[in-house]
């Protein structure tokens, strides 16, 4: 009976913190409707087509693929990137280079974001530096299948 | 003869469109509030030529959504009874409205009009009997359905309903003893009194015990977590498993119906109905003394709106509960009915009879 009544007392105590929620957040979405600046918001929410939240700068976001200081893609198509893909998500199409210093470099680079799961691990492979992750584009849907085969060399 | 008919139609029509509106409402309610209290926003988004109205337009989204879903009957499930048990279970809920009384008689035309479609002598009985009769629309459902998780769920569903009603009984028995009548406009005007001279001589302080056991076995009926025994959206399987669309949308709405059911009858038995405190025909009449002329007009309209306000207040208390509380475990459930509210309900029959008798 005892144990019952402690319940009872937790019961409420619960619920005392919810109403205390409610009325604190109604506040600030009152004020904040009536135009009344305040430092804390009713809710945490980020609306998010309107607002976006700031992406961390480690966040790993769409490929793209680095060029040299002349304009020539940075790929030396070492096909690191390829091999090291857990989910084979590249192709890359080696082509020969004029310049004897670079001998190849990637006629075509696609990413399939059907496949990527953006571990970031063909990143880390490239000796060059030529692909990265950090466009901070994350709005990737297309209508069909083929629309989320990027070639990168373009870009 | 005619005019009578027409009165009671008109108001069967304004009850109806007030509970539904109502109810409709509610689940525009239910997302604002279990949102605001979580410190999220809600719904939204859903817009009428660009007018967002703080996602008020989301119960019309959702119906029509509803509306436009595929009227689905599995091929295993008996397709009459399978229409039938959301009907019945939206019926005998909407039924019931026709005896809360909305406000005090006004005088049109002549006539004498009680805001009320029909003053049943036995509104109590009748209630609780519709109540009772709801319990049909969920065993009926989890049957035809021809699934034997859902008949499992509408047989838990029926174990708590029944088990719940006798607390609901119980707690109302006090409750008949004090007041003088089945009626609940009679329940309503008695209540118009003071206590000791300052108190408001509602329900509530005259059985508080009985209003506490009320209110919880009220909130099991109304098979909403805490107690979505019946249901169990998330986990467990219930007994509209096999519903869909329109079918499934009529169980939901049910609920809400059940909410703003139980909100009237909380205020109408417990919270003095319409009565506003010390206000009476002619104004108020404070204990502090000093009075308030009022005109009579606006002391009905006054009532009204006491009556919606407060069945609002338990309309967002029972929403509170649900965002707050997670589900009993099923022994829990039937502990609490058996154990706890019907021992408290005949402890009330015992203690309100003590003092009728000793007074």
């Amino acid at each position: 009976m005892f144990k019952g009544w402690l319940v009872l007392k937790e019961l409420l105590r619960g619920a005392a913190i919810t109403a205390r929620h409610f009325f604190v957040n109604m506040t600030f979405h009152t004020l904040k409707l009536f135009g009344v600046r305040t430092k804390r918001r009713g809710a945490v929410t980020i609306q998010y087509p309107e607002e976006r939240k700031e992406l961390s700068p480690r966040h790993r976001s769409l490929h793209r693929v680095l060029s040299r200081e002349d304009g020539k893609p940075r790929c030396v198509a070492c096909m690191l990137c390829v091999t090291v893909c857990p989910s084979e998500c590249l192709s890359v199409e080696a082509a020969e280079d004029d310049d004897p210093e670079v001998q190849k470099y990637a006629a075509r680079f696609v990413v399939d974001l059907n496949r990527c799961c953006f571990c970031g691990f063909c990143v880390e492979a490239c000796p060059v530096d030529a692909i990265r992750m950090d466009t901070g584009e994350i709005r990737l849907a297309a209508e069909a299948r083929a629309g989320l085969e990027l070639p990168l060399e373009k870009r | 003869m005619l005019a009578e008919v027409l009165i009671v139609l008109v108001k069967v029509v304004l009850t109806l469109t007030w509970t539904l509106l109502l109810a409709l409402f509610l689940t525009w309610v239910e997302r604002k509030e279990s949102a605001v209290l979580q410190d999220r926003i809600g719904a939204n988004r859903a817009s009428v030529f660009g007018l967002r109205a703080f996602g008020l337009f989301q119960p019309f989204a959702d119906a029509i959504k509803m509306l436009f879903k595929e009227d689905f009957t599995p091929s295993f499930s008996q397709r009459l009874l399978h229409w039938l048990a959301p009907a019945m279970s939206f019926f005998f809920v909407a039924v019931t409205m026709v005896a809360v009384p909305f406000g005090d008689a006004v005088r049109l035309f002549g006539r004498r009009i009680p805001l009320q479609v029909v003053d049943l002598n036995a509104a109590l009985l009748f209630v609780l009997a519709m109540l009772s009769l709801g319990t049909y629309g969920i065993l009926i459902g989890g049957w035809a359905s021809g699934n034997r998780f859902a008949l499992i769920g509408s047989l838990r569903g029926a174990a708590q309903l029944i088990s719940y009603e006798v607390a609901l009984g119980l707690s109302l028995v006090g409750l008949i003893m004090v007041f003088p009548s089945l009626r609940l406009s009679k329940i309503v005007e008695f209540q118009g009194g003071t206590l000791f001279g300052f108190l408001p001589k509602w329900g509530i302080f005259l059985q508080p015990l009985g209003f506490a056991v009320f209110f919880l076995a009220g909130l099991a009926e109304t098979k909403r977590a805490p107690f979505d025994m019946p249901e169990g959206e998330s986990e467990i399987i219930g007994f509209y498993t096999e519903y869909g669309g329109l079918k499934f949308g009529l169980f939901m709405f049910t609920d809400f119906l059940e909410v703003i059911l139980l909100s009237a009858l909380a205020t109408t038995l417990f919270f003095g109905g319409w009565q506003i405190p010390w206000l009476g025909a002619g104004g108020f009449v404070f204990p502090w003394g000093g009075t308030l002329k009022v005109a009579p007009w606006a002391v009905t309209v006054f009532q009204v709106l006491s009556f919606n306000l407060k069945v609002f207040f338990f309309c967002w208390l029972q929403i509170l509960f649900r965002w707050t509380y997670p589900r009993f475990r099923y022994d829990q459930v039937m502990d609490f009915g058996w154990k706890v509210l019907v021992p408290l309900g005949v402890v009330n029959i015992l203690a309100t009879g003590l003092i009728l008798a000793a007074r």
